[in-house]
């Protein structure tokens, strides 16, 4: 019997090997070198260099105002179209979801060619626009990603809630903003953090619109090309922590609902 | 008029998702080479798709590749979580806590880690393709273990030692027993897995050998030069790409009915 329990315990090995290596030490190996100048010296130069340059900072303002824009928008767009499908009268709307998120199993940069086609015979030339036209390639790119968490957490919304509300007399708009919509903070926080982070990284999708201007990712980009490994690990460190604190935010909004239904 | 402003709002996100795409499936067949501009059926782009070695090379390329990394993840994933699933608390706990650090993290901070722990720890040559299969499997092993863990927590996990009861050794318990219950979650996981690799162009561009190419680097290259049959050539490919992937999601939706009878 104890015998059988380690047995399977072991299993567990190549897969703590695996990582370790290449998930643990990449990131040791990315605090190392943002923590150390070129003579292997410890030096925080490279975090008061970025915290210094109008420039760096330039690039962090420009890429949380494209991911706030583009995750305003994707929600705006996204959640009435969760809504719909999770709370009308559609006999089958899982298969209804699958029009909205199939697009992202096709390949994001021929998608956003796609796009890119389109607004150019729009717009004339790319150039004049390129803040506008990265956040519709933004969108157009992670609306899927939106669209699937809100559907999830409005179908597990409990129909009795709103009834409940109804009849205790409250109107329509209060339903939605009293009950629908704070019982589905865990899906907008999902879908915000499968929207937001991405945004603030995909430089490839400003690349494939002209749009000259860095973001975050794209200061990662072009340090790697340089083969400028200490700064471009400062730009890693300040994304992790920016992740970090992004996904505690969002376990602090789900854990309460895990919690409602372990206790059911 | 509710309804008429639901299924307006519904048609008009439908509208938003699909017409590039559909617009580049209709000029994917003329002799075009801009969209806007009118001219006559032609299958010339399925024709360059087809026959032009460095596309064929570039799509050969890219399904091998997602092919052996959703291969290798879906065995370190799956026999990962098995582990985990019957560790003690602290290994467990490492597991999972690691195993969610590429599942948050940004595809680019993956890659450029990644990439430079190969080039200056460990001085593997991207040559190779040791750097892009690691990278792309530490993104999609992850995956595989969050899909087949729910599968082990439903289990029955009595039929495991009802099986070692009536003489099975412990491997052949986990074969016969576990892993018929949790293939559901290694498949989907396995289908994850291909199409993160398919859709990956951080971890590829950071990590791909110099004369290797992904469906994504490629079209990244491509649009920033000028060559106008490959840029109609590609969009050849993706209409055949938005086929294949209508088709799947239809096969998939069919499925669980066929269960349900």
């Amino acid at each position: 019997m104890k015998k059988s329990e380690s047995f399977r315990g072991l299993l567990a090995i190549p897969y703590a090997i695996f990582l370790v290596l290449f998930v643990i030490l990449p990131l040791v190996v990315v605090i190392y070198y943002a923590f150390t100048n070129g003579d292997g010296q410890v030096s925080f130069a490279n975090f008061i260099h970025f915290w210094q340059s109008t420039k760096t900072i330039g690039t962090l303002l420009y890429s949380v105002a494209i991911a706030v824009l583009t995750t305003i928008v994707c929600l705006i767009l996204g959640y009435p179209v969760a809504y719909v499908l999770a709370k009308g009268s559609f006999t089958n709307s899982q298969a209804l979801l699958m029009i909205f998120v199939l697009p992202m199993w096709i390949n994001f940069t021929l998608r956003i060619t796609a796009m890119k086609e389109i607004l150019t015979v729009l717009e004339g030339n790319l150039a004049y626009h390129p803040f506008m036209n990265t956040i519709i390639c933004m969108v157009y790119d992670f609306l899927p990603f939106m669209i699937m968490p809100l559907y999830n957490a409005l179908t597990k919304l409990d129909d009795s809630m709103i009834e409940a509300a109804q009849d205790l007399g409250a109107t329509r708009t209060q339903v939605f903003y009293k009950v629908i919509i704070p019982l589905s903070v865990p899906g907008i926080i999902s879908g915000i953090t499968m929207v937001f982070l991405p945004s603030m990284t995909n430089y490839v999708v400003l690349d494939m619109v002209y749009n000259s201007t860095y973001i975050m990712g794209s200061l990662i980009g072009s340090y790697f090309s340089s083969y400028d490994w200490h700064n471009g690990s400062v730009i890693s460190i300040i994304l992790l922590v920016m992740i970090l604190v992004v996904t505690l935010i969002s376990n602090r909004f789900t854990a309460p609902e895990e919690q409602r239904k372990a206790r059911v | 008029m509710k309804k008429f402003i639901q299924y307006a709002w519904l048609w008009m996100v439908v509208i938003f998702l699909y017409a590039p795409i559909m617009i580049l499936v209709v000029y994917s067949f003329t002799d075009s080479t801009m969209i806007g501009s009118i001219r006559n059926f032609s299958l010339q782009n399925y024709v360059t798709l087809f026959t032009t070695p460095e596309l064929l090379a570039m799509i050969g390329g890219t399904i091998s590749l997602a092919l052996g990394v959703a291969v290798l993840s879906t065995l370190l994933g799956t026999v990962g979580a098995v582990g985990a699933f019957y560790s003690k608390k602290a290994g467990k706990t490492f597991i999972e806590l690691s195993n969610q650090i590429p599942v948050v993290n940004a595809d680019v901070v993956t890659g450029f880690s990644v990439c430079i722990l190969m080039i200056a720890i460990f001085k593997i040559d991207k040559e190779t393709f040791i750097p892009l299969v690691v990278g792309q499997t530490a993104l999609c092993a992850p995956f595989v273990y969050l899909s087949v863990l729910p599968r082990l927590k439903q289990m029955d996990q009595q039929l495991y030692e009802a099986a070692l009861d009536l003489g099975c050794t412990p491997a052949q318990a986990l074969r016969k027993v576990v892993l018929p219950q949790i293939l559901p979650g290694i498949l989907s996981g396995f289908m994850t897995a291909i199409t993160l690799s398919l859709d990956d162009y951080f971890i590829s561009t950071y990590t791909k050998p110099a004369t290797f190419d992904t469906i994504s680097t490629y079209v990244v290259n491509a649009t920033r030069g000028s060559q106008t049959e490959i840029k109609t050539a590609l969009w050849a490919l993706s209409t055949v790409i938005f086929v294949i992937v209508v088709i799947a999601v239809l096969i998939m939706n069919k499925m669980p009915q066929k269960e349900e009878k």
